[in-house]
């Protein structure tokens, strides 16, 4: 059991500004990069497809296939590197951790695309 | 003073000054009551004896309770020596917060490691074993341990199945990341050794006297 004093170190590092996203959902994270002196901003943007953890040591993974390689990212849910998450689409899965989706390609590697009814 | 007694509380995260994940081990050291002080003149060496939580005088012996009394503190859980300079002064019966590493960069932390019982050489040596197939004799053993009619003995210090654990160990120059002085934690940088609510003994880093 983890002790409630260290549970809140850990969680102190949490950012209030991170939106509600799941397995599933394509993301396009803006991650900070520094580059000698200066700091730009670079887009990445793919399918979750895991989360991992919880409180501020959460982390989650982004796959994507650029260039006819796969390639993934894990990110810490509240680095401080990640500038903003933007939720650009959601998808039914049946599962929490969509590793399959690494055998998969083309239209095998589709996932059911969840259309958001708007709230009145 | 230059050390403190704590308790390993456990690890978690947080990211440093320049946004990197760092692994850190929670201690919460101290407060600890200063219950001797021993000096050139009387013991033939300078230090500073600190005593850690409170404990039941019946669970005590008369030596310990009687250094407490004299020092007119409740009895003392733990009672540890630490060295400090002649020119220290350091009140019987004040109370050492961690505070005492302000400014300090690098720790040594000492502890008793988990014990893991009798162990194979595998796990205690980290040997290879033999193969686990293809009739292997010797899977998860030690295999030879030496020759035969000549020297006609084994070696001194043969590395051999064993208990394993359970042993004091100091993990030294710890980048001692942040000092809370009025919860009275620290956060280290990385493993201490010990299970979590285990004793440990924390101290200025030895060899980064400069560096501190």
């Amino acid at each position: 059991m983890v002790s409630e004093i260290v549970q809140k170190i850990g969680n102190e590092c949490m950012k209030s500004d991170v939106p509600a996203f799941a397995v599933g959902d394509t993301l396009d994270v803006h991650v900070k990069i520094r580059e000698g002196e200066k700091e730009r901003v670079q887009l990445y943007s793919g399918v979750v497809i895991a989360r991992d953890g919880g409180g501020g040591t959460e982390s989650f993974t982004v796959r994507r296939v650029s260039h006819g390689v796969g390639v993934e990212r894990v990110f810490p849910v509240h680095s401080p590197y990640i500038d903003k998450i933007v939720v650009l689409r959601s998808a039914f899965v049946r599962r929490a951790k969509l590793y399959y989706q690494r055998q998969l390609t083309g239209k095998k590697a589709r996932l059911k695309e969840k259309i958001l009814t708007k709230k009145a | 003073m230059n050390g403190l007694i704590g308790k390993k509380l456990g690890m978690t995260q947080i990211f440093d000054a320049e946004g990197r994940r760092v692994a850190v081990t929670v201690i919460a050291a101290g407060p600890c009551v200063v219950v001797q002080r021993k000096t050139q003149a009387s013991d033939g060496y300078d230090a500073v004896q600190l005593g850690y939580g409170t404990q039941k005088a019946s669970r005590m012996t008369k030596a310990e309770i009687g250094v407490c009394t004299k020092a007119g503190v409740e009895p003392q859980r733990v009672l540890r020596e630490f060295s400090c300079s002649s020119t220290d002064e350091v009140a019987v019966g004040a109370l050492v917060t961690a505070s005492v590493f302000d400014g300090v960069k690098y720790v040594d932390v000492i502890g008793t490691t988990k014990g893991r019982g009798f162990a194979g050489v595998m796990k205690k040596h980290d040997m290879g074993g033999g193969r686990m197939t293809h009739g292997g004799h010797s899977k998860r053993r030690v295999g030879s341990i030496g020759q035969c009619s000549y020297p006609a003995r084994v070696a001194k210090g043969q590395r051999m199945p064993g208990h394993m654990g359970n042993v004091r160990v100091t993990q030294q120059s710890l980048k001692l990341l942040d000092v809370r002085g009025a919860e009275n934690l620290l956060l280290v940088q990385g493993a201490v050794p010990g299970a979590n609510g285990g004793l440990v003994i924390v101290k200025k880093a030895l060899k980064k006297a400069g560096a501190a």
